[in-house]
C-alpha cells in the first residue's frame, strides 16, 4: 500500500511539477500487539501447577511475543491465539510485537522486550532465527524460545530452544479427509478414478513444506489409491496474490481438489469461487468458504508456550527441542465442515487418529511410499544444522522415517513417487 | 429562459512570498490541529486516553536508550535514501528506484562476504570489495535508465521504478542460491563465527557508525548541492533544460553524472544495511525506504539539512505506532491512521503558505450578476 501510495503521488508530482502537495504514508516499523493481559503477578503458576509447594519462590513470568506479521497472516494470528490463550490461562502478563522483519529488527525487538522485563520471548518466523539466537547469548538470563527453528540442539546455548510439532501426522488426517472426499467424488460419477489428482501450493521446497506434502499426499492415498498430486511453490511465506494464481493455475491443470501450505486466504478464495474443494492449513475458513472448505490442520502452540512458562515458573530446564503430538494437544485438526466433507469423514479420522496415537500406524510407514520405483530402507538426513548441507542422521528404522524425533523442525525432504513438482 | 451567473463562493490564488515567522505559524498550527484531530480519532474510535496514545509515541523513540538508538539508526538509514535520490529530484529527474538501488548495493555487499568469505580472504580486503562493488552496483543500476534517459529521452520514472522489481528478484533468486539450510529460501546470518565482512563497532554501539557514516553523507551533499558547480548545474538542468543548453552545460552529462551519483549513495544504504546491521539479505531488507524517501525529499524540499528533520519526523511516527500498538493491544494500523492524519495537515499546511484562499463577497457576487 506503502509503495503504491508513494508512487502515485511521486507520479503526480512529475506532472503537476507545480509545487505543492505530497502525500501521507505511514510508518516503518511496526509493533502492534494485544495489550498485556490480567497482570496478576502474584500468583501466576496457581491454575496451572496447583500442588506445587509454596516453599520454592515461583519466578514470575513477563512473556514478550515476538511475529512476523500481523493477525491478517493466517500462520501469525495462529500464534498470537496461541499467545493470548496460554498466558490467560497461566496469569502472565504479555507483551506483543507483529511485523517484525526477519533482520536485526528481530534482535532489536527481542532486546526491546528484555528491556521491557520479559523474561521469556517467543519468535514465530524461521528467518528469526540467527538473530534471536544472538539475542539469547546477549541476554543469558532471559529463555528464548524459537518456532520452527533447527539450530538449538546443536548451538549449545543455554537459553535457546527450539519448538515444533508433528504436524505431519495432522496434514496426513487432513488427507485423509481429502481422499474420503475424491472417493465421493468418484462414486457419483463426478471423475474418474484416473482423474484424482490433487493439487497442493508449497512456500517453499523446504523440508517442512516436503514433510507437510508429502504426509497429506500419504494421507489421501491410505484411502484413495488412485490419488496423484502436482506441487507448485510460491517462493514466500505469504502473498496473497501468487497463492491465489497458484490456484488458479493449478484449478487450470485439472486439479479437482487442493491444499495448501502458504499462510494467506489468497488460495482459499480462489477455490471457492471455482467451486473446488480444499483441505487449509493453519485455521478454519469455514466463515470465509462455506461451500469448500473441508477442514484444516493447525499446530496449536499454547501447550509449548505454557509447558516453557511453567518451566520458567517452577526453574526447570527447558529442553533443547520439544516437539508436540497428538497427545500434549499440539497437532489439531480444525472444525469439519460436514457440508462438503464426505459421509463418514468425521468417524474416519476420529479411527486414524487413534491408531496414529497409539503408534500402531505410522505416517511415514516405508510401505507406503516409494521413490524411482524403489522402497526405502535407509536415508540420511540433515538433521544437524550446521551449514554444511551434509546429511549425518539415519532416520529411517523400524519400517518407518522417524520425523520430528532427532530435532523438533522436520528433516522429511525426499521427493516421493506420485508427487509431482511441475515447477521443475 | 432566466440565465443566471454563478460565481464560485473562493477564489484559490498564489501568495507572494511571506515572512518566515509566517510561514512557520502556519505550519505550527497545522501540527496542533492535526494533533487535535488524532486526539478526537483515537476517543472515539478506541476509547483511549489521547495523552497517553501521545505519551506513546513519544516513549516510543525516548523510552529507553535502546530505542533512541534505534531511532538514530532507522533516521540514518532513511536518510541516507532520501540523499541519495535527492540531486536527481533538485534536476527534476524523478528517481523512484532508490529501493532497487540500494538493494542491489546489498546484494553486492553479501555476494562479497559469502563468496570472498569462502575465498578465504583478510576481512579488511573483503570490506573495501564490499564498499567498491556496492557503490558501483548502485551507480550501475541508476545509470541504466539515465543512459536512457539522456540518450534517447525514456521516461526514468517509469524506467527505475521498474528496476525496482527486477532487483528484488534478483535478490530472491540468490536468496535461494546462498540459502541456508537447503530449501528455506533464507540466507541467515552471513559469516557469523568468523564474521568476516561485518564493519567494525565504535565504542560498543553498533549503530553508531552508520549514523557517523550518513552524517558525513548530509552535510557533504548540503554542500555540493549548494557550493559546487555540479551543484550549479544540477540546479540550472532542473530549472530549464533549455537554458542550461543555452549557456553552455552539457545535460546529458549532468543527468547521467548525478544519477550515477544518486545510484551510488543508494549503494551505500544496501552496504550499511548488509554490512553493518544486518549481516543478511532479504527482499525486504530495505523496507520501503526508496519510496518513503521520496516523501522525506519533498517535505523538506530537497534541502539535505531539513531532509534530517523529516526523515526524523517519519521515524518518530513510525516509532510511536508500534509502540502504541505493542502498548494499547491496538492494530499497528491505527498507529498508521495517525501517521496519516499528521502529514495531512503538514502536507497541507505547505498549500496555504503557497496559496491563499479569498472567499467572494456579496456584493462582488453582484456585481459580476450585472456584467
Amino acid at each position: 500500500m506503502k509503495k503504491i501510495f508513494a508512487l502515485l503521488l511521486a507520479l503526480a508530482m512529475v506532472f503537476a511539477l507545480a509545487a505543492c502537495g505530497q502525500q501521507a504514508a505511514p510508518a516503518e516499523e511496526a509493533a502492534p500487539a494485544e495489550e498485556a493481559a490480567p497482570a496478576e503477578e502474584a500468583a501466576p503458576a496457581e491454575e496451572a501447577a496447583p500442588a506445587e509447594e509454596p516453599a520454592a519462590e515461583a519466578v514470575t513470568v513477563k512473556a514478550g511475543f515476538i511475529f512476523l506479521h500481523d493477525e491478517n497472516s493466517t500462520y501469525d494470528l495462529n500464534f498470537i491465539n496461541a499467545a493470548k490463550e496460554a498466558c490467560e490461562k497461566l496469569g502472565v502478563e504479555y507483551l506483543m510485537k507483529t511485523g517484525i522483519p526477519e533482520g536485526q529488527e528481530c534482535y532489536d525487538a527481542a532486546a526491546e522486550l528484555v528491556d521491557e522485563g520479559c523474561n521469556f520471548i517467543f519468535a514465530d518466523s524461521f528467518g528469526h532465527e540467527p538473530f534471536l539466537l544472538q539475542a539469547a547469548k546477549d541476554f543469558p538470563e532471559v529463555q528464548f524460545c524459537h518456532a520452527t527453528g533447527t539450530q538449538a540442539h546443536t548451538a549449545g546455548v543455554a537459553n535457546y530452544h527450539n519448538g515444533f510439532a508433528s504436524i505431519y501426522e495432522g496434514r496426513f488426517l487432513g488427507g485423509v479427509a481429502a481422499g474420503l472426499k475424491l472417493n465421493e467424488m468418484i462414486e457419483s460419477g463426478a471423475i474418474t478414478e484416473d482423474q484424482a489428482k490433487v493439487g497442493y501450493i508449497g512456500a517453499y521446497p523446504y523440508a517442512e513444506v516436503k514433510s507437510g506434502y508429502t504426509s497429506f499426499f500419504l494421507g489421501v492415498r491410505y484411502v484413495c489409491p488412485s490419488a496423484t498430486m502436482e506441487v507448485t511453490f510460491t517462493n514466500s511465506w505469504y502473498d496473497p496474490t501468487l497463492e491465489k494464481e497458484a490456484a488458479t493455475k493449478l484449478i487450470a491443470r485439472n486439479c479437482v481438489l487442493i491444499s495448501e501450505h502458504a499462510d494467506s486466504m489468497g488460495a482459499p478464495t480462489e477455490c471457492e469461487s471455482n467451486s473446488i474443494p480444499f483441505v487449509f492449513y493453519n485455521g478454519s475458513a469455514a466463515d470465509a468458504c462455506p461451500s469448500t472448505y473441508i477442514v484444516a490442520s493447525r499446530i496449536d502452540w499454547a501447550p509449548y508456550m505454557e509447558f516453557c512458562m511453567n518451566a520458567i515458573m517452577n526453574g526447570e530446564e527447558i529442553p533443547a527441542d520439544w516437539t508436540g503430538t497428538l497427545a500434549t494437544g499440539s497437532v489439531k485438526l480444525t472444525e469439519l465442515n460436514e457440508a462438503v466433507a464426505a459421509a463418514g469423514t468425521a468417524e474416519k479420522l476420529a479411527e486414524i487418529e487413534a491408531l496414529l496415537a497409539s503408534g500402531e500406524l505410522h505416517v511415514f510407514d516405508t510401505s507406503f511410499f516409494t521413490v524411482n520405483g524403489a522402497a526405502l530402507d535407509s536415508y540420511l538426513a540433515d538433521v544437524d544444522d550446521m551449514g554444511d548441507f551434509a546429511p549425518e542422521t539415519e532416520v529411517i528404522a523400524d519400517g518407518y522415517f522417524h520425523e520430528s524425533e532427532y530435532r523438533s523442525a522436520p528433516y522429511f525432504d525426499i521427493d516421493i513417487d506420485g508427487i509431482t513438482n511441475i515447477d521443475a | 429562459m432566466d440565465k443566471k451567473t454563478h460565481s464560485p463562493l473562493f477564489h484559490i490564488a498564489k501568495r507572494s512570498a511571506l515572512p518566515w515567522y509566517v510561514t512557520w505559524g502556519i505550519r505550527g498550527t497545522a501540527l496542533l490541529l492535526a494533533l487535535v484531530a488524532c486526539g478526537v480519532v483515537t476517543s472515539l474510535v478506541t476509547g483511549e486516553n489521547p495523552f497517553q496514545i501521545y505519551a506513546a509515541i513519544f516513549k516510543g523513540s525516548f523510552g529507553t536508550p535502546r530505542k533512541f538508538w534505534v531511532l538514530l539508526q532507522n533516521i540514518a538509514m532513511l536518510l541516507c535514501v532520501s540523499l541519495a535520490v535527492t540531486p536527481a529530484f533538485r534536476m527534476r529527474c524523478w528517481n523512484l528506484g532508490g529501493e532497487g538501488q540500494a538493494l542491489i548495493g546489498g546484494l553486492a555487499s553479501a555476494a562479497c562476504m559469502i563468496l570472498l568469505g569462502r575465498a578465504g580472504l583478510p576481512n579488511w580486503l573483503v570490506i573495501l570489495c564490499m564498499i567498491v562493488s556496492s557503490v558501483a552496483a548502485g551507480a550501475i543500476w541508476a545509470g541504466i535508465p539515465a543512459f536512457f534517459r539522456a540518450r534517447f529521452n525514456t521516461n526514468e520514472t517509469l524506467f527505475t521504478l521498474m528496476m525496482n522489481y527486477v532487483a528484488t528478484q534478483l535478490v530472491a533468486f540468490f536468496c535461494v542460491v546462498w540459502e541456508s539450510p537447503k530449501g528455506s529460501g533464507t540466507i541467515g546470518i552471513i559469516n557469523q563465527n568468523s564474521q568476516i565482512g561485518w564493519f567494525p563497532t565504535i565504542g560498543g554501539q553498533k549503530y553508531l557508525l552508520n549514523v557517523l557514516i550518513v552524517a558525513l553523507v548530509c552535510v557533504g551533499m548540503y554542500i555540493y548541492l549548494n557550493y559546487s558547480k555540479h551543484g550549479y548545474e544540477i540546479a540550472v538542468v532542473g530549472e530549464s533544460e533549455r537554458t542550461a543548453r543555452y549557456v553552455g552545460i552539457k545535460v546529458d552529462r549532468v543527468i547521467i553524472r548525478t544519477m550515477l551519483l544518486s545510484g551510488a549513495l543508494c549503494g551505500l544504504a544496501g552496504l550499511l544495511l548488509v554490512g553493518s546491521t544486518n549481516h543478511t539479505l532479504t527482499t525486504t531488507i530495505v523496507d520501503g525506504r526508496g519510496f518513503t524517501a521520496v516523501m522525506v525529499s519533498w517535505l523538506a524540499q530537497f534541502n539535505p539539512i531539513w531532509m534530517i528533520l523529516t526523515s526524523f519526523l517519519l521515524v518518530f511516527l513510525g516509532r510511536g505506532a508500534g509502540e502504541i500498538a505493542t502498548n494499547f493491544g491496538l492494530n499497528q494500523s491505527f498507529g498508521d491512521i495517525l501517521t496519516g492524519i499528521i502529514l495531512f495537515f503538514i502536507i497541507g499546511s505547505e498549500f496555504f503558505i503557497r496559496y491563499q484562499i479569498r472567499f467572494v463577497k456579496a456584493s462582488e457576487k453582484e456585481e459580476a450578476k450585472h456584467v
